[in-house]
């Protein structure tokens, strides 16, 4: 019987909503078994309250000052820690940026064999996961006892919260001496929702011209509709956005209600990351840009002109 | 500074893969193969970082005979000598990491460089498992890399901004796309490659088990994303948007 481990992502106290997709996968993955959830951090007390109401066996705070940033060797450790202690299965991250870089030293310390970035969990070994930049899709088998996945947060719904039951247990975390240092953290503020998260989301490629013209035309249409912006590498390469407005193989996988492409010619490294939103428009010049194969509304116009127009349409309609 | 740099054999980014009927892998017959792109970074981070700190740079690729052809491209940028684990089929990221580590453990460079995933399988976890098994401090997802001494600070690409940290030699560092721009081989340079040493070694010689620890038991292709409509002009996007798809 399964009993596996999802360790959630927590900042200043709060859980990442990334995590909650893991919980689900890790929900579906105990079926008849136990799901435990672990939170580790300098004060992670609060976080790891607020995810009583998952269903979860335990809720583990892992609390230590050598956690209060994040790093691979301290964080896998005191992973690997707690899912000895609890006789883990599974363990299961979001894969996000740290999941990523965690979950592979995680695996090595538990001698577990692990599956990337999983975009479905078929049973309890078997997973299936996306490749070639999504296209293709690999069932993959681990055969190890103990089993470590990330989590493809835009395929799993986020899990709901229920009535909050239990306490929270504390872990006597012991991160032992890394050997990497933390030096800064530059955050890339935004008012802006998270991609990850948003419901609509606008993105630029090089069709916007220029960062001007990236500023011009994204961002307006953006706020217009609270939504979060995107890019591509081509743009982000070029220094007219931050590299976290990346969507694609490379950057971030998206799934929004809607997606707009804006000058996007749809490179496969693109589709990647954005194939999965519910209604993707595209506004392209060129009426045989690829893009066009994914978008469910294509517009065939000049950015320059497509969207003011646009704007003032949807100021219309929304009244 | 001695550096191992590692390349994997890739079929060409431009390509979109075709998987076989039996759902057994993907056609490569006639496929254009290249390095790893991000591994093309990787090389190149190195090549950089020999220029500054003198040393070495080795490269290493896990494949068969044919991988030569990857290994001679890294050698043709500059890079000094390879190594070839000849491995036939697949090689899972937990065997690569263990067979990078054997190769480490005879090399002891002071840096090894990867890229951050593979653009075949996406794992993104060969960098990572290979520092844990050595004990060694990681910076996965690098687009800066400065070298001082002994201690080198990495600049990371993580959600939500840009991380910083640092850590003495050795260590494992993993590149991210904007790291830098791969140059290409001069003419002399590729002349040069085809007299460079490149070794062999079965992975049984370095005694590693490379039975994988996941199995890939089947690859398919995923639904297709149905082409929609072109709509001719911006009233009617926004009218189809809120009636049809009720996404406004
Ligand atoms: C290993 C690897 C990983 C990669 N990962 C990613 C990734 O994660 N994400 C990503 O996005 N890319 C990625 N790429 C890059 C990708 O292959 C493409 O190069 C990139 O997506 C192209 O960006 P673009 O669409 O902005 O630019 P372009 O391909 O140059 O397209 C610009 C488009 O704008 C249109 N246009 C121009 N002017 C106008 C105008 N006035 N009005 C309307 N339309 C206009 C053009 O018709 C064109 O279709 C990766 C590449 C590699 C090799």
């Amino acid at each position: 019987m399964a009993t596996v481990l999802v360790i959630a992502e927590q900042a200043g106290g709060k859980v990442k909503k990334a995590s909650l997709a893991a919980i689900t996968a890790g929900q579906q993955l105990a079926k008849g078994g136990a799901m435990h959830i672990g939170v580790l951090g300098e004060n992670p007390a609060d976080a790891a309250a607020s995810l009583l109401g998952y269903g979860a066996a335990k809720v583990h705070a892992a609390a230590h000052a050598g956690l209060a940033h994040y790093l691979a060797e301290p964080f896998a450790k005191v992973v690997a820690d707690l899912a000895k202690a609890n006789g883990a299965t599974h363990v299961v991250l979001p894969a996000t940026a740290q999941g990523k870089d965690v979950a592979p030293r995680i695996a090595a310390r538990l001698g577990a064999g692990m599956a990337s970035d999983i975009s479905a969990v078929v049973d309890d070994k078997t997973f299936k996961r996306p490749m070639w930049a999504g296209n293709v899709v690999g069932a993959v088998e681990i055969t190890t006892a103990v089993k470590v996945v990330t989590v493809r947060v835009s395929e799993f719904a986020a899990a709901a919260a229920g009535a909050a039951a239990g306490e929270v247990a504390k872990f006597a975390a012991d991160p032992g001496t890394p050997k990497a240092k933390f030096i800064k953290f530059e955050e890339v503020k935004s008012a802006r929702p998270e991609l990850t998260e948003a419901s609509i989301i606008v993105s630029g490629g090089r069709g916007t011209k220029s960062k001007e013209g990236y500023k011009a035309t994204v961002e307006p249409l953006a706020d217009l509709l609270g939504a979060a912006v995107g890019a591509t590498r081509a743009i982000v390469d070029d220094g007219w956005v931050p590299n976290d407005w990346q969507v694609g193989q490379t950057g971030k996988v998206v799934a929004p209600q809607l997606y707009f492409a804006l000058g996007i010619s749809g490179a496969i490294q693109h589709v990647a990351g954005m194939k999965g939103s519910k209604t993707i428009v595209a506004i392209n010049k060129d009426p045989d840009a690829p893009i066009f194969q994914v978008a469910d509304y294509g517009l065939v116009a000049d950015l320059a002109k497509a969207v003011p127009e646009l704007m003032e349409e949807i100021k219309k309609v929304k009244g | 500074m001695k550096i191992l740099v590692t390349v994997k054999r890739v079929m060409d980014y431009n390509v979109k893969p075709k998987v076989k009927p039996d759902g057994s892998g993907v056609v490569t017959d006639g496929v254009n193969m290249i390095v790893n792109p991000f591994d093309e970074i990787a090389v190149e981070e190195s090549l950089k970082l020999k220029e500054k700190n003198g040393g070495e740079v080795v490269v290493l690729s896990i494949g068969t005979k044919d991988t030569t052809t990857q290994i001679r491209a890294a050698l043709a940028m500059g890079a000094d000598r390879g190594i070839l684990v000849l491995a036939d089929g697949s090689v899972d990221p937990d065997a690569a990491a263990r067979l990078i580590k054997a190769v480490y453990e005879q090399e002891k460079p002071d840096l090894v460089v990867l890229g951050k995933q593979a653009i075949d399988d996406d794992s993104s976890q060969a960098g990572q498992l290979l520092a844990e098994y050595l004990g060694l401090p990681q910076a996965t997802f690098a687009s800066k890399v400065d070298v001082a001494g002994k201690t080198v600070t990495v600049t990371r690409e993580v959600d939500g901004g840009l991380e910083t940290i640092s850590f003495d030699m050795p260590g494992v560092v993993t590149a991210d796309l904007r790291l830098n721009t791969p140059r290409y081989a001069s003419l002399p340079g590729i002349m040069k490659a085809k007299k460079k040493e490149v070794k062999e070694f079965t992975p049984a010689a370095l005694g590693v088990d490379i039975a994988p620890k996941v199995k890939v038991l089947k690859l398919e292709e995923p639904k297709a994303r149905q082409a929609g409509q072109k709509v001719p002009d911006v009233a009617t996007l926004v009218g189809k948007l809120r009636n049809e798809a009720k996404a406004l």
